[in-house]
This record gives structure tokens, sequence and C-alpha cells, in this order.
């Protein structure tokens, strides 16, 4: 038998101006099971919770229903209240006569009788309320990061600064990312190198800190605290324990003629090689696609020369099985193919290349040491043509378009008009006698000294902006370039004849995190950019509990913001680590084993994969023993939205604090 | 019986999720805009969660229109749960037009926590529209005839 109890809250005026709160509390102790009604002045102050406690205690209460504000704004502090009375706190109800009911209506009639229809479905709910119990679940107290890059990298400093072990996979030879690549960052002009490396080297050198390089994530599985991730160690055929990466064999390497990815195609690299001398870690990796021995079984050069024995032309991938609490994506970005955008010439002509690829020529590291050449005469740059004397920059290469059969994005890509104005600036200083001309459909330089940044470009250093967009790219007889553009201020249509054409290309995200976000459950946007719990209150969270977001996989940013955002989600993963126990919502779905047939219809709709099957056995009328398959729910896992309980066909799924049974009587008690 | 228009007040469920139309009809509250109080909420976590046969059972106990309102397309707390809401409501929906209750008495709406004036407007247009149609047919449940 029900021992129900009413409080109807005056809320001062807010409610009783509009609802005859007595008469409410009147017609609620007229109901059966409802043994106490009272109405109260704030039943939210402290008099009126030691109202409730009270009354629990003396009327040895088993529901309470609060007619009162918003369940949002005060379900909490009555649960509180009901706990500490020694009720269990999910058998309180709040019936929302202020925001859905007083505020909204004039007419006191209605009102009255619109709350009392509200309350009386409250009381008919907690009726069938039952007493819940947040489940636990231990924490693996270690962080995984994916991708190390500078988005990795300082959320794994600033996790393993807090005192937890944490391990960084990287799908590269070394950690670093797309900032190893760059030569000067905005709005400082500090060296990239000189800010990251010794990053790098702090997380090498970390005992806190593992990192896997050269690895990928081959699956994911189980949930917040409790992660479970396989890591596939690629062959470097080269064993990293002995390799003391010394680049004798690199050296010796006879086979020359690979792409050097990390100059981004501008010169060759060797066969086995380290990718630049600040590698961490600093192992040689043999690229099988072009070593002769793991091709052709001849040369073996690099093995002979290796005094640390270190060549393994055997080795084989290995699988790593570790536990984790927490999981930070990091996954970072790539420059678009531009491979569909023929107006640019960018295959037709060397000299017509990327941001990025004019980083790695302006770099002292490049394939030019740091002299800026037009690419054509990479190898003659004695050549008195080989400095480019007028240079034209394009901005939103494939940003802010709506051509996606090109490959292009809608979206801004954030960074583009700062390192335009970069690239210009650092030329004009460099070589005063070179022309700069950026075409810009707008200049967009919100963040602290970026506008100062561009206006010195413009205004100290002369570089030509010029607003409209270049229509073609013609390369001519002559080795040069025939830039076709307008200009939308003057209206005159212009032809710049150009040695170099950079292109401010757009990013996207990396093409596997894709993949990873199937595996973590991780949702994600059209352009593939992980969503965040929400955007404005939880920006580092993704909605899967446990998966956090770092850099570049949740949007366009630069790198302060981006280590902003590392930080940031650091810090989450510091305080999930930093609990012995995690404490969950008891409002989840579960099965009744007798009632579930095994058919599958529940975990089909399961946006987080909380429901498994198992073999259970059943003692049968006949006293015989059969293994059904049945559901079942994994209480850390579910998030309670329900969307199972509506797909079962045998109604064995049902949700905890908004039961079936509780949701109709509800729909009885309004519709009488 | 001729239901007069002007005193027939009808009885609107409107089953809102908690994290956006909860909170959106809290909003339409706190900035004090009307709407008819015909309109009675049920709170669920989400608009997946509403069973058919929870709307089924209201039509049975007389209510004259109901509501489902839900986080916008992509903006699901769940990811995915209105979906499903569309999908099976589009069918349910279609099926009790067919059974005779006009589609006009049953509505799926996406309002987010920030639309406080769409709510209110939803509501008053949905009142509006079923007030026009008078009272409701009840279903029967055939199972309880003999």
């Amino acid at each position: 038998m029900h021992r129900i109890g009413v409080f109807v809250c005056h809320c001062g005026t807010n409610i009783a101006a509009t609802v005859d709160v007595k008469a409410v509390a009147e017609e609620m102790g007229r109901q059966p099971n409802v043994v106490f009604a009272a109405d109260y002045p704030y039943m939210c102050s402290e008099a009126g919770q030691n109202l409730v406690q009270d009354t629990i205690r003396e009327q040895r209460l088993t529901g309470v229903v609060v007619c009162s504000c918003s369940p949002r704004m005060h379900e909490a502090t009555f649960r509180k209240a009901a706990a500490k009375a020694g009720l269990n706190p999910y058998m309180v109800e709040i019936a929302n006569i202020r925001e859905q009911c007083s505020w909204i209506h004039k007419d006191k009639v209605s009102g009255t009788e619109k709350a009392m229809i509200l309350a009386r479905a409250a009381v008919a709910k907690v009726q069938l309320n039952a007493p819940l119990t947040p489940g636990t679940s231990p924490v693996t107290k270690r962080a995984l990061v994916i991708g190390g890059g500078i988005a990795g990298i300082q959320t794994a400093l600033d996790i393993a600064d807090a005192g937890f072990d944490v391990d960084i996979v990287e799908k590269q030879p070394t950690i670093g990312g797309k900032m190893t690549q760059i030569d000067k960052t905005f709005p400082t002009l500090d060296c990239a190198s000189c800010i990251l490396t010794p990053k790098m080297v702090d997380c090498a050198q970390n005992e806190k800190i593992h990192i896997y390089a050269f690895s990928e994530v081959e699956s994911v599985s189980g949930f917040v605290g409790n992660f479970s991730v396989k890591i596939r160690k690629k062959a470097r055929f080269v064993d990293a324990s002995k390799c003391t990466g010394c680049g004798e064999c690199v050296e010796k390497c006879p086979m020359k003629k690979v792409p050097n990815e990390f100059n981004m195609g501008l010169d060759n690299r060797k066969a086995i090689y380290i990718p630049f001398a600040q590698a961490v870690p600093k192992v040689a990796t043999i690229d099988p696609n072009y070593c002769l021995m793991l091709k052709n079984g001849k040369c073996g050069m690099c093995s002979k020369v290796c005094g640390a024995n270190a060549i393994d032309y055997k080795q084989q991938d290995e699988i790593i099985e570790e536990k984790y609490g927490a999981i930070v994506a990091a996954t970072g970005y790539n420059p678009i193919n531009i491979d569909k955008f023929d107006e640019f010439a960018y295959h037709q002509s060397p000299d017509v290349i990327t941001s990025l690829e004019l980083e790695r020529l302006m770099n002292a590291a490049g394939p030019s040491n740091g002299t800026l050449v037009r690419p054509s005469y990479l190898n003659k740059q004695d050549d008195h043509n080989a400095h480019p004397k007028k240079i034209v920059f394009v901005q939103c290469v494939g940003s802010r378009s709506t051509c996606s059969e090109k490959g292009a994005k809608e979206y801004c890509s954030k960074i583009c008009c700062m390192y335009t104005a970069k690239h210009a600036m650092l030329i004009r200083d460099k070589y005063p006698d070179t022309e700069v001309y950026v075409f810009y459909i707008d200049v967009r330089t919100p963040g602290k000294l970026f506008d100062e940044f561009y206006r010195r470009a413009v205004e100290q250093y002369g570089v030509h902006y010029i607003k409209g967009m270049v229509g073609k790219v013609a390369p001519k007889a002559d080795g040069t370039l025939d830039v076709q553009a307008s200009d939308l201020i003057s209206n005159e249509q212009l032809h710049i004849n150009a040695d170099l054409v950079v292109l401010a290309t757009s990013i996207e995200p990396d093409k596997t995190a894709r993949s990873l976000a199937t595996m973590l459950t991780a949702s994600m946007d059209t352009n593939d950019f992980f969503t965040e719990a929400h955007p404005k209150l939880r920006p580092v969270e993704s909605p899967t509990a446990g998966v956090f977001l770092s850099g570049v996989c949740q949007g366009p940013k630069d790198i302060p913001e981006t280590v902003t955002q590392a930080g940031a989600a650091a810090a989450k993963v510091i305080g999930l680590l930093a609990k012995d126990k995690l404490v969950g919502n008891p409002c989840i779905a579960h099965s009744d084993e007798l009632m579930c047939n095994g058919c599958s219809s529940c975990e089909k709709v399961c946006p987080y994969g909380a429901i498994s099957y198992e073999d259970k056995e059943f003692r049968q009328p006949d006293r015989t023993v059969a293994i059904r398959r049945v559901a079942s729910v994994n209480p850390a896992v579910c998030q309670g939205c329900g969307a199972c309980t509506v797909a079962c066909p045998s109604g064995a799924m049902d949700l905890y604090g908004f039961s079936n049974n509780q949701i109709m009587a509800e729909v009885d008690a309004i519709c009488r | 019986m001729q239901v007069n228009d002007t005193q027939f007040k009808p009885l609107i469920v409107a089953f809102c999720c908690n994290w956006c139309s909860y909170a959106g009809a809290d909003l339409a509250g706190t900035n004090r805009l009307n709407y008819p109080a015909d309109v009675k909420i049920i709170r669920v976590p989400c608009s997946c969660r509403v069973n058919p046969m929870f709307i089924l059972r209201a039509f049975q106990r007389g209510a004259d229109g109901v509501i489902l309102c839900g986080c916008h397309p992509g903006d699901c707390h769940y990811t995915s749960g209105n979906y499903f809401t569309r999908r099976r409501m589009t069918l349910l929906f279609s099926m009790l037009d067919f059974m005779g209750i006009e589609k006009e008495r049953t509505r799926v709406e996406w309002v987010s926590a920030a639309e406080g004036a769409k709510f209110a407007k939803t509501m008053n247009e949905f009142v509006e529209a079923v007030t026009k149609l008078g009272e409701n047919k009840r279903l029967e449940d055939l199972r309880c005839k003999k």
C-alpha cells in the first residue's frame, strides 16, 4: 500500500497568482493513497525541504509528489531532501505547475484545473516508481590518446602531469603531426619545430607516457572507465628497441627515388628512412613498397651496415591489447585533394603549389634548405630564374564552396587567412624584391593579435590584397603562369604573370577518423568532424561517455586553439580518471528475460551498443532445462533513451524511471 | 449531439523529450508565452521512448489530439532517437488516419531547448486545429468487447 505525500508550492505569487494552490492541495488530499497534502510558500527553501523531510518520517511516506517549478530546476533538490529523510530519491516526482501551467495561463479556473490534472498524473506515476540505485563501475586509470600531433601531445603531457598513465597511438613513424612540417607560426612567427620538438622529447622521456608510433587502433570495446583497445603495431622491419637512430642505414640505402611525404613530395627519400632529424622515436622504418630486399630479396645493405643489428626483414604486425579508462580522439587533419580543381593547373605546372608545400620550401630543413625557389628550378637553384619575382596566393581553394563534387567544403578552414598573411609577410621580409598578391573572398582574422598581424602584412610589408577569386591559372611557354582573376572592388579583369602560385587548400578531417568514430560509437557531422556533446557547454566531450575530443578532429582550429582544447580534454580525462568509481544514471533499460526471445531488435536501435546477448538456462514447465538467447543491457553504457523499449516486439524491454506502466498511468490520469 | 465550437475544450496530450522540447516548453513558460491550458505535457527521456501504445491509449481514454515533440533531426541527445520517432509516427499516424482519427489530431514537431516561442506557437496552432475538428471518437479496446 502506497503512502503518498503531495506538496504544492506557491513559489511566492509565481504559482499562487494563477493557480489556487490550496484547492490543488485539498483535491490531492482526496486522491487514493495520498495520506498527506499541503501547500507552502517556497518548497525549495530550507523550511520547505524540512517540511518534506519531516513528513516523510512522520507519515512514513513511500512516495513524494512536489507540485512546483520544472523538474529541470529542482528535481535534484527534492531527491536529495528525500534521500536525507531515508526515502529512495527516485520515489520523488515533480508536477511542473509553474513553467508549464501558472506562467502560461492567465485564467485561474483553467490554471487550477490543469494543475490538478498534472498533479494527479504525477501521483499516478509515483505509485509505480521503483526505488532505484545507481550502478557503479570501476575506472581503469590509464588514458589512450589517438593521434600524436600537437593536440595529442599536449593532451598526453597534461594527463601525465596529473600522474596518470597515458598511451599515444600515432600512425606515422614519428609523433609531431602536421606541426612538424610547418616553418613558422602566426602571429608570433616563432619557429614551429623550436616550440614543438621539446614537447615531443618530453613525451618520449616522461615515464607516464608510452608512445605507440607507426601503430593504429584496430578495435575498441567496452565503455567509459573500462575500454579495451586493440592496437596494431605495424611492421617497421626494424627492431625499435635496438635501433639507435644513427642513420647509417639511410646513408647506405641504394633506393633513392621514394617521394618524401614529409617534404610533400618535393624531394626524395630512401626506402629506409627517418622522417626528419628530430623524429620521436628516432627509429628507422623500411618502406616495403620500395625496399629491394623486401620486394626482390636482393640487397640487404641496411642489415649489413647496421651496427646495432636492428634490421629485421621478417618482422610482422603485432597486435597489443590494453585497457583504458578514457579515450581522446586527436586525429587531426589533412589538406584536401585538389586533383579536380583543374582551373589552378596544379598538375600541369610544378610552380603551382599548396601552402603546405610552401612551408616545406621555406623551411631550413626542407628540400631547398630554406631558400625560396620555384619548384621547377629545385635542382638548379643558382639559375637567375630560380627565385620567384611575382607570387600569387589564392585563398579559399576548396573552402566555403558548394562544389562538393570537386571535393570542396562548405565550411571555412579558419587557418588559411592567417597563414597566407604569414607567408606573404615572410616572403616580403626575406625577399623585398618579390611582389606578392593575395586573392581573397573575405579576410577573416578573429583572434588575439591576428588582425594586427594581417594589417602589418598589408601596411608594413606592402602585400597586395585583392578581393576576388582566381578563375584560371594557365602555364605559359616561358615557364611563367598567367593568373586570370577578377578584382571585385574595381570590377576589373586582371592578368598577372606569376612565377609561383600558392593555393590555400581547405583542410579536412583525417580519413581514419570515420572508421575510428564507428569503433568508438562517437558521432560525426556531415563533414566527418567529430561532434561534441554540447557545442557550447561540453565542447571537448563526445556524446559517448569516456570519449573526448582534442584538436582539428572536432573542427578547424589553429595551434593556440588546439593546445587550449587539448588541455581542456586532458582536464576532463583527469576528472574521470581521478574517480575510483563511476556512478551511473539508474534510469536505464532492462530486459525481462522471461519475455525476451533474443530477436536482436533492441540491439539494432541502440545508439550506444549497450545491448548484448547471452545464452541462459531456463527451467521449463516440464522441468527440463532449455537454453535461450536473451538480451542483457550493460548498465554502464546505457544512457536511457528508451529506443529499445519501443522496438521490442515482445515487450520485454522497459525503462526504469519511465516505464511503460508509469507513462500509461500518466496518460490515464490526464485523459479522464 | 452537436458540439459548440466556442465551448469545446479539446484534451491534448503532449509528449516532450527531456532535453529539447521539455526545456523548450519551460522556456515558453519563462517567457510567459501563452498557449491554451488544454495541453498537458508528459515528460519522456527521448521522443523515441514514446510507444505507439501510449498514443493509442490516449485516444482510447478520450484525448482529442496527441502531439510529440523532440529534438531537431541531427540534434538528438541520444544521437538518433528522433529518427526512430519520425519513422514510427509516420506509420502510426497514417494508420490512425485510416481508422478515422484525422491526421490533424496527431503531430510530430521538432522543438529545441531554445525555441520557447516555437513551442507556444506550435501548441496554439495544434489546439486550434483540433478544436476545429471537434470532439474525437474514442478508440475501443476490442479485446474487452464480448
